[in-house]
């Protein structure tokens, strides 16, 4: 169900590595979770973004949640389409829904993050034990 | 009592259903140290003709039947009965906040056409549904302006109102925000070279008012130009709207702050009105205030919504674009029926009137040997008038003869004792204007 | 229609399109007396530079059009004056309309804030009268009527906290919020430039008083209540809560929102708050006008008295005074003394009942407690401490058939009333959270009551006619998310 050549964040980003290049975005439980999304907001090509610290935004029209990054570095590229059709994070969360791309600063961080089964476990375990 | 809708036998029955013996029980959950043993020591109860009573006393003890050349932020404008009847419905003086759209249509189309009206006021592309009022408008388009630039640093003419800079000051001061204050020149207008020198690139915003505090009319464009130079936005206050009937809108303004006090809302000892805060579309999402938009229901019907709401306080909490949540629905209203009533060619002629019938007043204060109008700019209906003597004991001789005259602004501004600021709008009859001038003349020929 | 809907039924209200495409070139809908000065040519008195042309896309309608238009949108609209708005912690009671009629008096609508202070003792005596009243109520020791309405008296009230805790050195860093606190709350600490620090509330829904031990260290500015809670529950540990924060240099603030349980039986000054707001537009029946005007008057002890906002109603010669000026003030929080008009009405309101304001207070209790007690049989109730003036159920039972607390709310609306707040407070997932206010009878009780029971039915034997609610509206449920995606906030010719 999850793509096993990405790896995820507890707080529901996805993260796929090519090279010293990283595509980021949210999975497909965070854009259900949201609901329809309305609008989303990114950092600008050239910003310097930190593992764990917020990147930006992704508005449903009740809720908004924080993005955070699963790495550091420099972003080089924005998803351009997301601006005028937020609803492809709803549609495609990990493919033409990507975020960012970002040139990994310290490849280490990688090896904090969740691979596709720890992930799945995650989500299972977290909505079984869900009062809130 | 006449608001509580239950009989004694209703109480108890009720009380029986939920198991107290007395009203008494259902407050066993207060700790018994914090239950009141003693009624509270208040005036009353009134019935509703002695309220009516205590309050035209209170009434005769204010100005009833004096004549006011006050402005400076407050306009004595005509107000239509007919605003006062459609505020009085039921249905909109006592309906909340229209978070349930499908029961809330008619608040939620009338606060759109509210939103359209300051759009086409202002020259702006999009405007909210209201703020508290001018002052509190001015503020948060300073710190709409921090968010947007990332700066924190604001230039603010001197002659903004002093109560709108002060506001400003106390809100800038927990949040980091240096303002730096600019002078005026001979004309009355800002000092242009002065603010051009200000204006760095840790400038967020250039803050001026226009008509300014003195009556006259900012060069916006060029204010605009020093502003985005620096890549700073400008933002304008407005605290007299009618003046946008006649005067070109600042439509080179980044954000618009304006007060609609002037449209329908009596002056009411300063309150409520109604602030607005209108800008250009790509600032939309960092907008405080609420804003109704038009959509569908699943049927094509079209109604309208409260949106982007997740900019706002409920949602967003410590992230939110500001913490305001009840704003001035009904002041808002109030503006929209009283600018649908006047329409184009009533604003237009009302503004008109207003330029008339202070040009006239102007005219007549500087025949009374010793009075000036010192300021060359351009105004709208105020404008400031000099004196050989103290304002403040010329108005206490003009009190004498019920006339409320020209607001001193020495206290506001050291360097201008001696001036005092007059409005004079239509509701102002001819002969009022000849009586002020001829009881001026008379003040200024007593001995001192 | 279902039998089971007696409060409300359908009936014929008129299309009306935006009045800008009523208008038409020509048309007047107010006239002005003649000009009995010379008239001036505007460019000629501007200037070219600063003149305007009329304005275009402006409206041009007659006054019947006006008052048509208008009035057929007021009948899309649910009201008080209609029935029950059982909305929590919004006190939507009765607005007296005699508190109108004195607000509108020539005399009181038409003074000007800056005419001189010898022709406005009538405005000063409502301000002092007012201040009075809303003292002895609350218990405390000192007041402003400045701010425009609860969040602004919010931030008012901290600014006075930072203020005071500077004059002792050290203004400090935090604000302790806990999660059951209205949006405002955090919102404002933001603006007053404290950081927030949520507080958990424990199992009973209730500040939990040894996290709060924990929490509070010498970097904590003040802790911000409501009381009772967003629950509708009295904090029983308050004094030990405000013993706890004053051993530490820290203060209590009280958000007044709920202030509706409490007038005439309990006093938030005799229970240790340093500083709260009430919301006149609450508690003091000031009508909600579709969103506002209300205004948030503080109330402060002593200690705090120093940092009023200005201008500050004094007594000189037993005269009430606005002192503009005073140096430990905050400052000034908005132009002019506050929404005077407001004022009026509260005053108004709190004149009508004197003492007897705990009449109001004790059937605003009883009639939340009787909802409760005649619902907790088929809504889960899932903090069973005792209520006050309003009640939280949640949408547990019925979310077995995936009906919701938004659904029931809409359904609500088919049976004639405005629906309950719903999914707030936060710690209760699915909320449903009812206040019905001393101004609802037995009888309309009772159809609430009936309504909310027969909806529990549905929503267990037909949950698709909750969930598609409501049937009887001008229009239904809309479209949300485009309006948000692609927004359209102005009519465009």
């Amino acid at each position: 169900m999850y793509p096993t050549d990405f790896r995820y964040t507890k707080e529901h980003e996805w993260v796929k590595v090519s090279g010293g290049t990283a595509t980021v975005g949210i999975t497909d439980h965070a854009q259900h979770e949201l609901g329809d999304v309305v609008f989303v907001e990114l950092p600008k090509a050239g910003a310097q973004v930190t593992a764990g610290q917020s990147l930006g935004t992704i508005e449903s029209v009740k809720a908004v949640s924080e993005i955070y990054s699963p790495v550091s570095g420099e972003v080089i590229e924005v998803n351009p389409a997301l601006a005028n059709e937020p609803e492809e994070v709803n549609e495609d969360p990990h493919g033409a829904a990507w975020l960012i791309k970002v040139k990994i600063a310290n490849p280490g961080e990688l090896s904090a993050l969740l691979d596709a089964a720890a992930y799945e476990k995650f989500i299972a375990e977290s909505e079984k034990g869900n009062p809130v | 009592m006449r608001y509580l809708p239950k009989s004694p036998s209703e109480r108890q029955a009720m009380l029986a259903a939920v198991g107290a013996q007395s009203a008494d029980d259902l407050f066993a959950c207060i700790p018994a140290q914090y239950r009141l043993q003693r009624p509270l020591n208040l005036p009353g109860p009134l019935s509703e003709a002695e309220i009516v009573a205590w309050f035209r006393a209170r009434a005769a003890e204010n100005s009833l039947g004096f004549t006011s050349f006050l402005g400076a932020g407050v306009y004595n404008h005509l107000r239509s009965v007919v605003t006062d009847t459609i505020l009085q419905r039921g249905e909109f003086l006592t309906s909340y906040t229209p978070y349930q759209a499908e029961i809330s249509q008619g608040t939620l189309q009338a606060i759109f056409e509210f939103q359209t009206l300051m759009c086409e006021l202002t020259g702006q592309e999009v405007a909210n549904a209201s703020m508290w009022d001018g002052s509190t408008a001015t503020t948060e388009a300073v710190l709409m302006a921090e968010r947007l630039t990332r700066r924190h640093r604001v230039v603010v003419a001197r002659t903004l109102h002093p109560e709108y800079r002060q506001v400003l000051a106390t809100y800038a001061r927990n949040l980091g925000i240096a303002i730096e204050e600019i002078g005026y020149t001979e004309s009355g207008q800002l000092d242009a070279n002065a603010l051009a020198a200000a204006v760095n690139d840790e400038t967020a915003a250039v803050v001026v008012q226009s008509p300014n505090f003195f009556g006259a009319i900012e060069r916006v464009p060029a204010l605009a130009g020093i502003a985005h130079a620096r890549q700073a936005l400008l933002i304008v206050a407005v605290t007299e709207a009618v003046s946008l009937g006649a005067v070109r809108p600042p439509a080179e303004a980044d954000i618009v702050a304006m007060e609609t006090q002037s449209f329908g809302m009596a002056p009411s000892f300063g309150g409520p009105y109604a602030g607005v805060i209108a800008t250009r579309e790509q600032f939309v999402r960092q907008m405080p205030g609420r804003l109704a938009g038009q959509t569908t229901d699943s049927a094509g019907r079209r109604g309208f919504v409260l949106t982007l709401a997740t900019r706002e306080q409920h949602i967003r909490r410590e992230k939110a674009t500001s913490n305001i949540c009840t704003n001035q629905a009904l002041c808002a209203l109030a503006a929209t029926v009283h600018l649908c009533l006047l329409g184009k060619e009533g604003l237009r002629e009302l503004a008109a009137q207003n330029l008339a019938k202070s040009r006239f007043a102007a005219a007549e204060l500087a025949r009374v040997p010793g009075v000036r109008v010192p300021f060359s700019a351009p105004y709208f209906n105020e404008f400031v008038v000099e004196l050989p003597r103290s304002v403040r004991i010329v108005n206490d001789a003009l009190l004498r003869e019920k006339i409320i005259g020209p607001l001193p602004i020495g206290p506001w501004y050291p360097e201008l004792t001696k001036r005092g600021l007059v409005c004079v709008t239509e509701t102002t009859p001819r002969s009022e204007i000849e009586r002020f001038a001829a009881a001026l003349g008379r003040a200024l020929a007593q001995p001192i | 229609m279902s039998d089971a809907i007696k409060k409300a039924g359908r009936h014929v209200s008129q299309n009306e399109g935006l009045i800008f495409e009523k208008s038409a070139p020509g048309k007047r809908g107010f006239e002005l007396p003649p000009l009995d000065v010379p008239a001036t040519d505007p460019r000629a008195a501007l200037g070219e530079e600063y003149a305007r042309e009329a304005v275009e896309g402006f409206p041009e309608v007659s006054e019947v059009e006006v008052m048509r238009h208008f009035t057929r949108l007021s009948t899309w609209n649910y009201s008080i004056d209609l029935g029950m708005y059982p909305l929590g912690s919004c006190t939507m009671k009765y607005n007296p309309r005699v508190n109108e009629f004195v607000a509108r008096l020539d005399g009181i609508a038409t003074e000007h804030p800056f005419q001189p202070q010898a022709v406005s003792r009538g405005c000063l005596e409502i301000m002092r009268t007012l201040q009075n009243c809303l003292l002895e109520i609350t218990g405390m020791d000192a007041c402003t009527l400045e701010p425009s309405a609860g969040a602004q008296g919010e931030l008012t009230g901290l600014l006075m906290i930072r203020a005071y805790l500077e004059s002792k050195g050290n203004p400090r860093r935090k604000v302790l919020i806990p999660d059951s606190a209205h949006g405002t709350n955090p919102a404002t600490a933001v603006i007053a430039g404290y950081e927030v620090e949520n507080i958990r509330s424990d199992a009973k829904g209730q500040i939990d008083v040894e996290a709060l031990k924990e929490q509070v260290g010498d970097d904590v500015a003040a802790l911000m209540i409501t009381n009772p809670s967003t629950l509708g529950v009295f904090e029983p540990h308050i004094g030990e809560i405000a013993e706890i924060l004053h051993e530490r240099g820290a203060l209590l603030y009280m958000d007044g929102a709920n202030m509706n349980a409490l007038a005439g039986v309990s006093r938030p000054g005799d229970f240790g708050v340093d500083v709260m707001h009430l919301n006149l537009h609450k508690t003091f029946s000031q009508p909600h006008g579709g969103g506002g005007p209300g205004a948030g008057p503080v109330l402060v002890r002593k200690i705090l008295q120093p940092f009023l906002p200005v201008p500050v109603l004094v007594e000189k010669n037993g005269q009430p005074v606005l002192e503009m000026h005073r140096h430990t003030s905050i400052g000034r929080v908005r132009a002019f003394c506050g929404n005077f008009g407001v004022l009026v009405r509260a005053l108004a309101y709190t004149l009508a009942y004197g003492p007897g304001i705990r009449q109001a207070t004790e059937d605003a209790v009883l009639n939340a407690n009787y909802i409760r007690r005649r619902l907790e049989d088929v809504y889960e109730l899932p903090y069973k401490s005792a209520s006050m003036h309003e009640v939280v159920f949640s949408d547990a039972r019925q979310k077995k058939n995936g009906v919701n607390t938004m659904d029931i709310a809409k359904r609500l609306i088919d049976y004639g009333f405005h629906p309950y707040t719903t999914a707030f407070p936060l710690i209760v997932p699915g909320a449903l959270m009812i206040e019905p206010t001393e101004s609802e009878s037995k009888d309309e009780c009772d159809l609430f009551v009936d309504a909310m029971r027969s909806i529990a039915e549905e929503a267990a034997t037909n949950p698709e006619l909750v969930k598609r609610a409501p049937h009887t509206t001008r229009v239904g449920r809309l479209d949300e998310v485009t309006a948000a995606r692609k927004p359209i906030l102005r009519w465009k010719p």
